[in-house]
């Protein structure tokens, strides 16, 4: 019974998919209160990014061109090596960010329906955090793409815009960790998680990526325990739940 | 300004492959034939990622996000709203991290 009702959802699903302004307005509103926490990390980039030696301009070039903010910390630190180790610090980032490539596979049934232009104009915007809270939104039942695209445009304004003034200000920024900020995106992610929990049939997944999650993030350097954990997580849940 | 030709360099390759990474998923599943098996897998895949991010913060850091956590679910569950849950759970952290 289980199956027929997943597979008849799937099929719905994936129709009626629109793209549309209002979708865009929904998502932007959805995020500012994460857009705020992203403000006050992109502060730390910038101040950050200046001790790093890097120039104004070029820390407005890394926020607005790379926008993916882990991978932008890692680059700084790496930053600081004479000469500047450029292709290091390339395919860490790459590495970094593998993780989206799950994100971007999950994305797939929604933007089967769209030019696909518009599908890889959105993904450029898609970080964590918007991609999230899509996901939550099509869960419940939204059907419009350009949430993702609002969502993440949001985040983007705030991110280059907050690296710039952290740059300018220097030092006179605070630690949002001080704030208890940093948690900010734990709790997000949390609440959003629980929305998604349809029951017992999640419990085996969420548990093995968890484990996985953990595992790799003690033993293995950067973020390869959120590529390792969402896949042992979700091919857990396909094998499962397909039976 | 020719000093700053790698730092420019560093920053478009860094921009090139993570735009890589963004796409990449989008791309590879084109070749993969829609199945039940695989629209089960892609259905799995945010709450195992979603997971994945927070459990090392979670489970694995300390006490005070171990109960702050705790603290947002619940709120996050009576509430159904991720807004006053994450406001309620930074301030469960901050008030933890000084009391534990």
């Amino acid at each position: 019974m289980d199956k027929a009702n997943l597979t008849a959802s799937a099929d719905t699903t994936s129709k009626n998919i629109t793209f549309t302004l209002s979708g865009a307005l929904l998502g932007a509103r959805r995020t500012i209160p994460i857009a705020i926490s992203v403000f006050a990390i992109g502060l730390v980039f910038g101040v950050l990014a200046r001790q790093a030696k890097l120039s104004i301009l070029e820390s407005f070039l890394m926020s607005g061109l790379v926008f993916a903010g882990a991978s932008q910390f890692v680059a700084l630190s790496l930053w600081i090596a004479v000469p500047l180790p450029v292709i290091t610090i390339i395919l860490t980032t790459l590495v970094v960010n593998l993780r989206h490539l799950l994100m971007g596979a999950s994305l797939r049934p929604w933007f089967s329906q769209l030019p696909l232009s518009k599908a890889y104009a959105s993904v450029f915007f898609m970080v964590d955090e918007s991609w999230a809270l899509s996901m939550s939104d099509f869960a419940a039942g939204g059907r419009d793409m350009a949430f993702l695209l609002g969502s993440g445009i949001t985040l983007f304004v705030a991110w280059v815009s907050s690296a710039v003034i952290g740059h300018a200000l220097g030092s006179t920024i605070q630690d949002p960790a001080q704030w208890g900020l940093d948690f900010a995106f734990t709790a997000v992610f949390l609440a959003l998680l629980a929305g998604m929990w349809k029951g017992k049939s999640d419990l085996l997944p969420w548990a093995v990526a968890a484990i996985v999650a953990v595992a790799a993030a003690h033993w293995l350097p950067g973020k390869w325990y959120i590529l390792l954990g969402g896949l042992a997580g979700s091919v857990t849940g396909a094998m499962t739940n397909a039976q | 300004m020719p000093n700053d030709t790698p730092a420019l360099l560093t920053i478009l390759g860094m921009a090139f492959v993570t735009y890589l990474t963004r796409a990449g998923g989008l791309w590879l599943m084109s070749f993969v034939t829609p199945s039940p098996r695989v629209e089960a897998w892609l259905r799995q895949i945010p709450g195992a990622v979603l997971v994945a991010i927070i459990a090392p913060t979670v489970l694995a850091s300390s006490l005070a996000e171990t109960l702050a956590s705790l603290v947002t679910v619940l709120v996050a569950w009576r509430t159904k709203n991720v807004l006053v849950a994450m406001i309620v759970g930074v301030a469960a952290v901050w008030i933890l991290r000084h009391l534990l």
